[in-house]
């Protein structure tokens, strides 16, 4: 049971970016960047102590503006890139910047976590990723998988691919794509693909997802009205090389195979506002996290679009000491599609869900009102999908 | 003594005395013989049997005085006297009558005596005669035996003549083509000829008969194979051939393939009928009532056609079946009796029974009547296939039903027959078929109608999107009709087109039809196939393609006009209400359902269109909520906001907003009932939150824009949340108009808060914001069933915009307002 309850953690501002330290694979760490206008903005470093269910946490101040967006590095755990708005002559512009994490703040924070908050350590900025010809970046992704030397930022109508050279202090554009069209076209977010030697990305401009291939640097499918509203987030399938989940706010979560891309392969409504973030369970695919401005987490289980497609059988030795308040089958049919849990720890919007890069049985959420929630998958689904 | 005192002269009562006495010493008393036996007892009576003069004297003596005794012997002397005399009398008149008597029996004597010898002379001629008698008769003996032979050798001879006639007669019968004479000459002479043929003479006749009937065969199987007679000179052929000894077998087969020819002009008549109709269905419509035979007339002379009119070709499908039976039903009927007659229930004669004729024409009749049948079958099929058209049910019923009542003659004249059975299954097939088409032409209408719907739709829309709050479809009433009307000219459409549809197919089940008692007919048909195939079906289509317009609208943008959702909407609720159950009572009562196989309840149904309602109501609120949606977030999303000017008007897009609000208010309120609010709103106005808002904003971000204390920032909105029931923005609504407009508000305002919260806000960019949610304060709450609601997102939106600003100095509440009644 007492794994079961969601740790919570709040932050003093509000904030909208949350990654898990995608190159951290011992502890479980999500980086939290915070939102601020009057106030200098933080980083928050959260650690969970799985054993002893608590948190540590640790603030690096990021005082070049309130943070949009926020990746860590795949290969350099110490490396991380925010997206951050800046404000300069009465003009609102978002930059992105790769930073260095300070090495001392590791040892400090664990020692006595107060001091570090009451003396932030500052973030050593490595290089700006210059975007001053191409206009706000919305997102900027790490190559996956990859050894921290590649980047993509969208701003704007723009996809641009920077090489890091000179141990990351240096980034140049080796290509860049532009879309065209009529109207003020805009990037809202983007993936790059994990699968295809890291060859393909796919982007999301209002209610349309594209993809696009990064050696050629040209558009190679587009799914146009992919959700009747605006597309919010788009994620990856981890183990199937076509597949991809995209949210957005007609409160749909859609599932593509973007090999026939006229029709969804599968289309979730269970939120009751618009979706904001949908992850991929890094291993298990078939676990799907969405957070939704409606102040709600959901769990599913997609068992029959996933690459174990008919789940494992339930031993029921195993599952009968277990109290889980879920109530699963246990009988021994395969596994259907299903919300496994709603969580509600939230009462603001959810902007951000993020699985743990050390944990895949664990994820955290982060609400608007600074608000950070650390859930577990429920045991008995996780034996389930064990054994 | 009475009768001694009587006195003696009354003559009459005398002489009856003395008859009476006759009377009685002859035994024939009638009367008085009480009194007599009185009398008789008294031996002092005089007239008494039993007097005793003794004893009357002696009474006498003791009795009377001597006067009296005188008196007394004076009477009695005076009787005796009198009593003398009559005696005398009567002695008299007897001895008369004896001397008369006598004199008669002697007369009689002497003319008997003459009467005896007349006698004698009459027996004598008589014996005269007897002897003349015998004598002739004798002499005519002879002469008689010879005339009785003469007769017999004439009767012979006219046989004779007749045999050596034969061959003549009936040469003669075979050039007046007598038949049935000849052959009847020829039976009578047959086996006389057939005993005599050892002799030469008899044997050329036979010869010679043989010959010409030989020939008179011939000319019959030539006949009969010509097939120019009708069926009655067929049959009397078939009659005379089957005299002449021909093989039955062959015969039937003959007669058969006769009537099978004459049959095939008949199916090929009623084929050219069907392959007709290709042509002229596509040749436009013809002359209803053209003669079956005649080719289609030039489609000049037309009717417009309706398209809900069958697409008839040629004939109609009464007159085709009509054809069918006058012409095949009929002739087959014909041919099945005059085969019958002939071969079946002819008396069984000498050696035809030995052959067992019935059982083998009755087999080949069955095969014969079967194949027919079945191309005939076919043929009605495929006529009845190309009956499409659903307008005159009536028509079909009726070509069904002399069908069907045409092959019971079949049945009653050949009992073991398949065919009535399977005509009875065509029946059903057709039936069947028929509610098929029923339900696609409900569909098609129901789809039509929509579509007249929309049309409709479309053109008040423009009128409605500007008109003024105060009546947008009061304003456009004249033009098009307004959502009421044509919900119910809808519904009413629909439910009479069932209606009607209901009556069509009620033809099936009628009393004079002769199908009707069939089994199928009764139960089936009727909950199966009415029930389920029709209703069931119309009402659950209905439910569906409501729920695909949900569907379809929600992924490829509102291709649906709103309007046209919040129609079908009360339809299905309707539907749900009433309609449902009162189709399903109508049906179960005009059909009279005996429901054997488990039927769809109407609660089933009732629930499938609540459910339509409820998605559809909810999806409405989401297209509009949507649509305001939008033009808040494109008004967000566009604007500079942290280089915009002081405001001084309420942004334009916020007087849209509030303006197709009030548009979707009254659309919604025309079809759904106000609703319930919560109970404090009837006396708050706008000074409600004015007091609210300027007092709650102070409290809630004065403080947080103190550097001093970054944690109180949102401690009052938290707790406020913490407080507050959590709000569902894409939730079901209720069916009521306030329920509705709350999700559509609901949806806006949460959208805007969410836009918001993207951008970053200058100062006047703040207080643009203040203005317009006040301007939304102003006037929204009054469509909400919760006002409160709306001032919770409000606030959050003013909030969360304070909360995005790089100089957050908020407008003087006073300012506010009179921006806002500045309108």
């Amino acid at each position: 049971m007492e794994d079961d309850a969601p740790v919570i953690y709040g932050l003093e501002f509000q904030a909208r970016a949350l990654t898990a330290q995608t190159a951290e694979t011992d502890a479980i760490r999500f980086l939290v960047g915070t939102q601020s206008l009057k106030f200098d903005n933080q980083i928050h470093i959260i650690d969970f102590d799985d054993e002893n269910n608590m948190i540590n946490k640790s603030v690096l101040l990021h005082d070049a503006g309130e943070i949009w967006h926020i990746n860590g590095s795949p290969a350099d755990k110490a490396v991380l890139t925010t997206c951050y708005s800046k404000t300069s002559e009465s003009r609102v512009l978002t930059c992105a910047a790769v930073w260095r994490m300070p090495p001392e703040w590791e040892s400090g924070s664990h020692e006595s976590p107060d001091d570090s908050s009451n003396n932030p350590q500052t973030l050593e900025l490595l290089c700006h990723l210059d975007n001053t010809a191409h206009g706000s970046v919305a997102c900027v992704l790490w190559e996956p998988m990859g050894d921290g030397k590649r980047l993509i930022s969208l701003a704007e109508n723009h996809v641009l691919l920077w090489d890091l050279q000179e141990s990351s202090t240096k980034a140049t554009i080796s290509s860049s794509a532009t879309l065209e069209g009529k109207g003020q076209l805009k990037f809202t977010t983007g993936k790059w693909s994990p699968h295809h030697n890291s060859t393909q990305l796919a982007t999301a401009n209002d209610t349309a997802i594209r993809g696009w291939d990064l050696r050629s640097m040209s558009q190679i499918y587009c799914i146009e009205n992919a959700h009747g509203q605006l597309v919010r987030d788009l994620d990856f399938n981890p183990n199937k090389q076509y597949y991809l989940a995209s949210c957005g706010d007609d409160c749909k979560v859609k599932f593509w195979d973007v090999r026939h891309i006229n029709e969804p392969v599968k289309c979730l409504e269970e939120h009751s506002h618009w979706v904001w973030s949908v992850r991929y369970n890094h291993s298990h695919d078939q676990l799907l996290l969405t957070g939704s401005s409606d102040s709600r987490v959901i769990l599913s289980n997609m068992v029959s679009i996933s690459s174990e497609p008919f789940g494992h059988l339930v031993d029921d030795d195993d599952l009968s000491d277990n109290e889980e308040s879920q109530q699963e089958d246990k009988g021994k049919e395969p596994l259907q599609d299903s919300i496994i849990a709603t969580y509600e720890e939230h009462e603001d919007s959810v902007y951000a869900v993020e699985w743990s890069a050390a944990d895949p049985w664990l994820f955290a959420s982060l609400s608007y009102d600074g608000r950070l929630v650390i859930n577990r998958v429920p045991r008995a689904l996780k034996y389930r999908i064990l054994l | 003594m009475s009768s001694a005192t009587t006195p003696p002269d009354s003559d009459p009562n005398r002489r009856r005395r003395a008859h009476s006495m006759l009377k009685h010493y002859y035994g024939l008393n009638e009367e008085g013989k009480v009194t007599e036996q009185a009398e008789s007892l008294d031996p002092c009576d005089i007239n008494g049997p039993h007097f005793d003069p003794e004893v009357y004297l002696n009474k006498l003596r003791m009795e009377c005085s001597l006067g009296e005794l005188m008196d007394h012997e004076s009477c009695m002397v005076k009787q005796i006297r009198s009593l003398d005399s009559d005696m005398q009398t009567l002695v008299y008149e007897n001895y008369n009558k004896f001397i008369s008597a006598t004199d008669t029996i002697r007369k009689m004597k002497n003319d008997f005596k003459k009467m005896e010898d007349e006698m004698d002379c009459l027996s004598a001629n008589m014996a005269a005669i007897t002897e003349f008698s015998a004598h002739i008769s004798g002499t005519l003996q002879d002469q008689h035996a010879q005339i009785t032979k003469l007769s017999g050798v004439h009767t012979l001879l006219r046989k004779l003549q007749f045999l050596f006639e034969l061959p003549a007669r009936l040469n003669k019968c075979l050039e007046l083509q007598a038949y049935a004479q000849a052959v009847s000459a020829h039976r009578r002479a047959r086996c006389v000829l057939q005993q005599y043929s050892h002799m030469p003479s008899f044997r050329g006749i036979q010869d010679d008969c043989h010959v010409i009937m030989e020939k008179l065969a011939q000319q019959l199987r030539q006949k009969f194979r010509d097939g120019g007679s009708s069926a009655k000179d067929l049959s009397e052929c078939v009659e005379l051939l089957l005299q002449l000894d021909e093989p039955a077998e062959e015969l039937c087969d003959k007669f058969l393939s006769h009537a099978q020819s004459r049959f095939e002009a008949d199916l090929q008549g009623l084929e050219a009928e069907l392959k007709d109709s290709p042509v002229t269905d596509t040749g436009g419509d013809l002359v209803q009532k053209t003669n079956p035979g005649s080719n289609p007339v030039s489609p000049s002379s037309s009717s417009t056609t309706n398209p809900f009119l069958s697409p008839t070709a040629g004939t109609d499908i009464l007159e085709f079946i009509d054809r069918g039976c006058n012409e095949f039903v009929s002739s087959l009927c014909l041919v099945i009796a005059s085969y019958q007659e002939l071969f079946i229930n002819r008396p069984q004669e000498g050696e035809l029974a030995s052959k067992n004729i019935p059982e083998m024409a009755n087999g080949k009749l069955h095969v014969f009547v079967d194949t027919l049948a079945a191309r005939y079958f076919s043929l009605v099929e495929r006529r009845i296939q190309e009956e499409k058209g659903v307008s005159d049910n009536s028509l079909l019923v009726r070509a069904l039903d002399r069908f069907h009542r045409r092959l019971q003659a079949i049945s009653k004249l050949l009992p073991g027959s398949a065919v009535p059975s399977q005509g009875t299954e065509i029946v059903v097939r057709a039936a069947r078929e028929r509610i098929k088409q029923y339900l696609s032409a409900l569909q098609t209408f129901y789809h039509d109608s929509l579509t007249d719907v929309r049309q409709a739709l479309a053109a008040p829309r423009l009128s409605v999107g500007g008109a003024s709050a105060s009546g947008g479809g009061a304003s456009s009433k004249d033009a098009t009709p307004s959502l009421p009307e044509l919900l119910s000219s809808l519904s009413n459409f629909i439910l009479n087109q069932l209606k009607s549809v209901l009556a069509s197919v009620h033809l099936f089940t009628a009393k004079d039809i002769t199908f009707s008692n069939k089994p199928y007919f009764k139960g089936e048909f009727c909950s199966q196939g009415v029930r389920e195939g029709l209703v069931v079906s119309f009402i659950k289509f209905i439910c569906q393609s409501s729920r695909q317009y949900c569907e379809s609208a929600g992924d490829r943008g509102g291709s649906t006009p709103p309007a046209l959702l919040l129609l079908l909407s009360r339809l299905c609720l309707d539907y749900e209400t009433s309609t449902i159950s009162y189709i399903l009572t109508l049906t179960d009562e005009q059909f009279l359902v005996q429901h054997h196989t488990p039927v769809t309840p109407v609660t089933a149904l009732c629930a499938e269109a609540r459910e339509a309602a409820q998605k559809l109501l909810n999806h409405y609120v989401k297209v509009q909520g949507l649509i305001i949606s939008q033009m808040l977030r494109k008004s967000v999303e566009t604007r500079d906001w942290v280089n915009t000017i002081e405001p001084r008007n309420v942004r334009a897009v916020m007087k849209r907003v509030v303006e197709d609000t009030t548009s979707i208010d009254v659309q919604v309120g025309l079809l759904y009932e106000e609703g319930v609010r919560k109970a404090h709103s009837s006396d708050s106005s706008k000074r409600t939150f004015s007091v609210y808002s300027s007092s709650r904003q102070q409290i809630r971000y004065a403080p947080s824009y103190t550097p001093s204390a970054p944690m109180d920032t949102n401690l009052l909105s938290n707790i406020h949340k913490l407080f507050s029931e959590r709000i569902d923005i894409f939730s079901p609504v209720e069916f009521n108009k306030v329920s509705v407009l709350t999700g559509i508000i609901k949806i806006s305002l949460k959208t805007f808060l969410e836009c918001v919260r993207l951008r970053t806000f200058g100062r006047y960019g703040l207080q643009q914001i203040q203005v317009d949610c006040h301007y939304l304060q102003m006037y929204l709450w009054r469509f909400v069933s919760d006002e409160n609601l709306v001032h919770f997102l409000l606030d959050e939106i003013v909030g969360s915009a304070a909360h995005r600003c790089l100089d957050p100095s908020p407008m003087e509440q006073s300012v506010i307002e009179v921006i806002c009644e500045r309108g």
